[in-house]
């Protein structure tokens, strides 16, 4: 009825290869766009922002950087954890060394970091595949989450062993730092997830993208065909970590304000992960699905708890949490093993062909 | 040229000094290798006969021996009077409960996500381990309890033996611990070599729609893989909560047995004893004549690396079937 293709007709190769070939996807786009930049920095209180909104966007593109590595290049990894660490501590580090430099390009800058680390650790994927490979993946996530620890030089040697955000302007307005408005940060982290999602959309829609998915799919065939395996797997590498240090960056320095290392843990991997795989492989729109949900399910049921009236102690509903999101995992991979981004796509076709069922 | 002495020189000049330590090194290596090889056993059961890489392996070794514990704290309540009944009792009802937990396994995770990908699988065992530390919490509480040993009649205490100029101490528990892992992984080999089950195991490990097209019932054999890996879990809980506690804290060692699971290969039997072994002993060796160069704490990540190490020579472990890719 809204939603439908009759009467748009494509006369170019441009418009037949198009991202959003509906009038209707592309108003879609920009009424979210409109509604990211201009509605909810108007309506949403700080709690909003700072608890829901920030975080969101930062596990998105985090959730990106391993949909790109696992499900355009079908590389499980389990060290999305320690490339976010090492993003996080990159910036930590630049921001010392070049205080007056603009944190938002240092924060983009920290992504090559973790890209150079990721592509080292990604030298492996070419004789090891499989779950060989994930778990040769924790290697990197318990080395380098060792590395955080023991080597003081990156947390400045603070006592505390932690990396603390310091303030930092950008043409004179706090962006970072206690000083900084949930308002500002919000809008930073909007704009660097926006540009980087369509930087990424870009890339796996284009030249790129078909290797890294022929590899997917079958790399020895991917082979055959003329595709050089290690450059294409060790890319992917790259840019997956690429996008998680930014994430951990933008972690550290636009949401938490300081973090320790036990933030770069295995269970952050395992928590991009299940966003990623809840919100379904080879999918961007599904890894800002995916993190909606596994981000916002454990906060809603907190809040829905007392309002349901059961007066329940805390560690009970954090309890009931685990249990509810174990079985929700289950149920959701039983319900639709390609996530939520297949949902989405099913729910598009059914309106497109509405109110016919086919 | 002094790192280079420190590295290559100096640990085996200790090694030689002090022969009675190196024993004691190796001895602790070995036990916690033996405890690792039961926990990779654990994965490697499951994993032969279904595909499925277990993660979950960790938390159910913590989940029994929890309910062991929670089981007979409750007898104890309802009066049963000697310690060591109702430890048996409570041992009984616990492998009761993990049949239990296998059935339900099949039923609810592993027939609805049947010819799914692997990693649809690998992910749904995750969804279990959550759901089974949120229903561990709830039902014994998160703080840790005391493994029932005494009453189980498993020895404690140490046995000193002068040896190499010098004493070296072994726990009792850790020669009980290999004696017992040694009988299980006795018991499994001839189970599967020479049982009717067995054999039907080993045709589902080897192709799942042959075994279904000569009438081998596929979620027969799903219970029986969860439920061994239920009582190898059991065992391997007893035993790590006798050295230490039990905790939700030993989830953990499921991530300790995932470089032997690699090593060994995931297919493979032997693979996980032999693995577990060598990762025990480097891991130990490592920590002790190594760590100080390095600074405490190697040991989190070692073993990944020795695996690490190993498999870009042998990308299938050493143990597991040769992999062969056809286009």
């Amino acid at each position: 009825m809204l939603y439908r293709e009759a009467g748009q007709y494509k006369t170019n190769y441009a418009t037949d290869v198009a991202v959003f070939p509906l009038r209707e996807d592309r108003i879609g786009l920009a009424v979210i766009l409109l509604i990211g930049f201009v509605v909810l920095p108007l309506t949403a209180n700080e709690f909003m922002l700072q608890a829901v909104l920030i975080p969101f966007l930062v596990f998105a593109l985090a959730a990106i950087g391993l949909n790109i590595l696992t499900g355009y290049t079908g590389l499980v990894s389990l060290g999305t954890g320690a490339f976010m660490g090492v993003g996080a501590y990159a910036c930590y580090k630049l921001t010392t060394f070049f205080p007056q430099v603009n944190i938002i390009v240092l924060a983009i800058a920290s992504g090559l970091f973790s890209a150079a680390v990721g592509a080292l650790f990604g030298l492996p994927s070419l004789r090891i595949k499989g779950f060989y490979l994930a778990v040769a993946t924790l290697a990197a996530q318990f080395f380098l989450s060792w590395c955080f620890i023991r080597v003081p030089w990156l947390y400045n040697y603070n006592v505390s062993g932690a990396i603390e955000v310091p303030s930092r302007y950008v043409f004179g307005v706090p962006v970072t730092g206690a000083t900084a408005t949930p308002l500002t940060r919000y809008l930073v982290v909007l704009s660097i997830v926006v540009l980087m999602t369509w930087v990424a959309s870009n890339l796996v829609h284009g030249r790129i993208g078909r290797m890294w998915m022929a590899v997917r799919d079958m790399d020895l065939a991917a082979e055959l065909i003329g595709i050089r395996l290690l450059p294409t797997k060790l890319l992917a590498f790259a840019v997956s970590s690429f996008y998680c240090g930014v994430a951990g960056a933008l972690l550290v320095f636009f949401w938490y304000g300081g973090a320790e290392s036990a933030v770069f843990d295995v269970n952050q991997s395992f928590f991009i992960l299940f966003m990623v795989i809840v919100g379904g492989l080879g999918s961007l729109t599904g890894s800002f699905f995916g993190a909606a949900l596994i981000f916002i399910l454990p906060i809603a049921l907190r809040v829905l708890s007392p309002a349901v009236g059961l007066p329940l102690h805390p560690s009970t509903v954090e309890q009931l949490q685990f249990m509810i999101v174990g079985a929700l995992i289950i149920f959701f991979l039983i319900v639709e093993p390609n996530g939520l981004a297949r949902l989405w796509q099913i729910g598009k076709q059914k309106l497109r062909v509405w109110p016919f069922p086919y | 040229m002094d790192l280079l002495y420190k590295i290559f020189i100096d640990p085996f000049m200790q090694m030689g000094q002090a022969p009675d330590l190196l024993v004691q090194t190796l001895w602790e290596g070995l036990v916690s290798g033996v405890l690792y090889a039961l926990i990779a056993l654990g994965f490697v059961l499951i994993f032969k006969a279904s595909g499925v890489f277990n993660f979950a392996q960790g938390i159910m070794v913590v989940f029994a021996a929890l309910t062991l514990v929670g089981l007979y704290a409750l007898l104890r309540r309802w009066g049963v009077a000697p310690g060591d009944l109702a430890a048996y009792l409570a041992l009984l009802l616990t492998i009761g409960v993990m049949f239990v937990l296998a059935v339900a396994v099949e039923r609810l995770v592993l027939r609805p996500l049947v010819n799914q990908p692997d990693i649809i699988l690998f992910m749904a065992t995750f969804g279990l381990t959550y759901l089974l530390i949120g229903l561990g919490q709830l039902v014994f509480g998160g703080e840790s309890k005391v493994m029932i040993a005494e009453d189980l009649h498993l020895p404690s205490g140490s046995i000193e033996v002068k040896m190499l100029g010098g004493f070296v101490n072994f726990q009792k528990i850790d020669i009980a611990a290999a004696v017992i892992a040694s009988v299980m992984v006795a018991g499994l080999a001839v189970f599967f070599q020479s049982t009717r089950i067995g054999r039907a195991l080993r045709a589902v490990a080897d192709s799942h729609r042959a075994a279904l097209s000569v009438g081998i019932s596929l979620e027969q054999i799903w219970i029986v893989v969860w439920f061994a890996a239920g009582i190898v879990a059991l065992a391997t809980g007893i035993m790590w909560g006798a050295r230490s506690e039990v905790s939700f804290a030993l989830e953990i060692i499921a991530l300790k047995a995932l470089p032997v699971l690699i090593l060994g290969g995931f297919t493979s039997i032997p693979g996980a004893i032999v693995g577990g072994l060598i990762i025990g002993i480097g891991e130990k060796l490592g920590e002790f004549y190594w760590g100080p160069l390095l600074g405490s704490g190697i040991e989190s990540w070692l073993a990944y690396v020795i695996a690490l190490l190993f498999l870009l020579y042998r990308p299938q472990g050493l143990f597991g079937e040769r992999i062969i890719e056809r286009i």
